[in-house]
């Protein structure tokens, strides 16, 4: 009885049209896509993203040249080297990122204790030269000052869970 | 005298133009449909960007196929080379001179139409094997291999099912087949052979869950593997053609052709050609949802499938259909 059944099953294509009512089902339901370039989706503010440099709100960069960042960063990507500034503060002559290098771990942003260098949420920061992802100071800080409204907002968001 | 050739030969023409550059229109579109009807069944959007809903988007590929550069490969036999994808796409437009749109037209109403239809897709086979030997590589090789043994096997049990139709109208004329079934379409009393003949017309177009002979993920592309540019272009489009010929074959014999559903007022104002091309976009849609549902057979399952089950189902069918209409002397009066 049992193999008659599965062979009247098969005689009458009975599982090749459940499965064709199940595409047509799909066919029917809303798209899980979305148009990418024109829309995007959702972003946690703990998405790590290209690298910035921040600025305090009077234009003095944060970073002081202590150089944990580089210390933690598991991947050597960063490289600091550092000079007391004629009014004799610490700062950086040299904050270079290889962004081919760079895991997007967070750690660096972890180990800041100034909130200088943090991960943004810009992704989308393809180059067509490898050159181009050798980040140098100037390109860090242009990047924080593009993104500073975002940064800040990531930041503030993220707050209570630190 | 030589006018009247002149005009007779420059109708002939535009005939076949008026029914070929509908055919490649709608070739063109099908492309699209297919991506957005695939899109759609796997909850994806599919090309929406190239112009309102994406549908320049056939003009986008073919503008890039033309563009780009014939490779012919150092190994290959080049007039073969060239001949295989040529041979595809003629056979697939040449079929359509005995394709009946509406009521006697069609550019050749030959009373043995159904016979040219048969033979010109047997044909088909050569362009594969061709295009498959004399790319001078494995896997287009075993595509093509693959492609002839696929298209003999199953144009046996299409060769029985289109028997059984024909013993119910008693004509060989496509024109005559469809206007057989003023009464009644086939599909109903022959629905299981029209379902053989649906599942067949996949396998000799190769499409999926047939499409063996192209075979992506074992084979790479199967038989066009070497082949760039327009010649793989002229490929797609005969892949895409024989999809619509099969349709319309489809149609013709089994869905009544041109004639309404239902015989009576408001069906019977819409005009023959378009119930023809909605039969047609139907069917053109069943291969896409089958694409989108089923995985790829086995080579020995599609095998199996052939000779073991559709052999024997149609053959019985076949003797059915004569033995019923024997016996109830419902044979056309041109056998009788």
């Amino acid at each position: 009885m049992a193999r008659l059944d599965r062979a009247a099953r098969s005689l009458f294509l009975a599982e090749l049209l459940a499965g064709m009512r199940l595409t047509l089902k799909y066919m029917l339901k809303p798209k899980v896509t979305i148009n990418y370039p024109y829309e995007k989706g959702p972003m946690s503010p703990r998405f790590r993203g290209e690298h910035a440099l921040r600025r305090y709100p009077n234009g003095e960069e944060r970073c002081i040249a202590c150089k944990l960042c580089e210390a933690i960063c598991p991947a050597l990507a960063i490289t600091i080297e550092s000079e007391p500034r004629a009014d004799g503060s610490r700062r950086t002559t040299r904050y270079d990122i290889d962004m081919t290098k760079c895991i997007y771990c967070g750690l660096c942003e972890e180990a800041c204790p100034v909130d200088a260098i943090v991960e943004g949420p810009n992704f989308e920061f393809s180059t067509e030269t490898r050159e181009e992802l050798m980040y140098n100071k100037d390109k860090l800080l242009e990047n924080g000052d593009r993104w500073e409204p975002l940064l800040a907002k990531r930041l503030e968001l993220d707050a209570p869970y630190r | 005298m030589f006018w009247q050739d002149v005009t007779t030969l420059s109708l002939t023409v535009l005939e076949a133009l008026a029914i070929l550059v509908p055919v490649l229109l709608c070739v063109a579109y099908a492309t699209y449909a297919e991506r957005r009807v695939l899109a759609a069944m796997q909850s994806r959007k599919g090309p929406n960007v190239v112009g309102a809903f994406g549908l320049m988007q056939p003009f986008a590929d073919a503008a890039k196929m033309l563009l780009k550069e014939t490779i012919i490969p150092a190994g290959a036999n080049r007039a073969l080379f060239l001949a295989g994808p040529m041979l595809t796409f003629i056979l697939a437009m040449v079929a359509w001179a005995v394709i009946p749109v509406n009521n006697h037209w069609a550019v050749a109403d030959i009373n043995v139409g159904i016979l040219y239809l048969f033979a010109i897709s047997s044909l088909g086979v050569y362009g594969i094997i061709i295009a498959g030997w004399a790319s001078n590589s494995k896997y287009a090789f075993l595509g093509a291999l693959r492609s002839a043994a696929q298209m003999v096997s199953y144009e046996v049990s299409m060769g029985f099912v289109i028997v059984c139709v024909l013993l119910c109208v008693g004509s060989l004329n496509l024109n005559d087949i469809v206007l057989a079934q003023k009464t009644i379409w086939f599909c109903v009393p022959l629905f299981p052979m029209f379902v053989i003949f649906f599942i067949s017309t996949l396998a000799e177009t190769g499409r999926a869950p047939f499409d063996l002979p192209e075979g992506e993920s074992e084979i790479v592309a199967g038989f066009f593997v070497e082949y760039s540019s327009m010649s793989f272009g002229l490929f797609f489009l005969g892949e895409y053609a024989n999809m619509f010929l099969m349709s319309s074959l489809t149609t013709i014999l089994f869905l009544g052709g041109w004639l309404s559903p239902l015989p009576f007022a408001p069906f019977t104002w819409v005009p023959g050609p378009i119930w023809f091309l909605l039969k047609v976009f139907l069917c053109i849609f069943m291969f896409f949802w089958v694409r989108a549902t089923f995985p790829r057979y086995r080579y020995d399952q599609l095998m199996r499938l052939g000779w073991k089950v559709f052999l024997p189902i149609s053959l019985f069918w076949l003797v059915l259909t004569a033995s019923f209409l024997f016996a109830f002397h419902l044979l056309p009066h041109k056998l009788a």
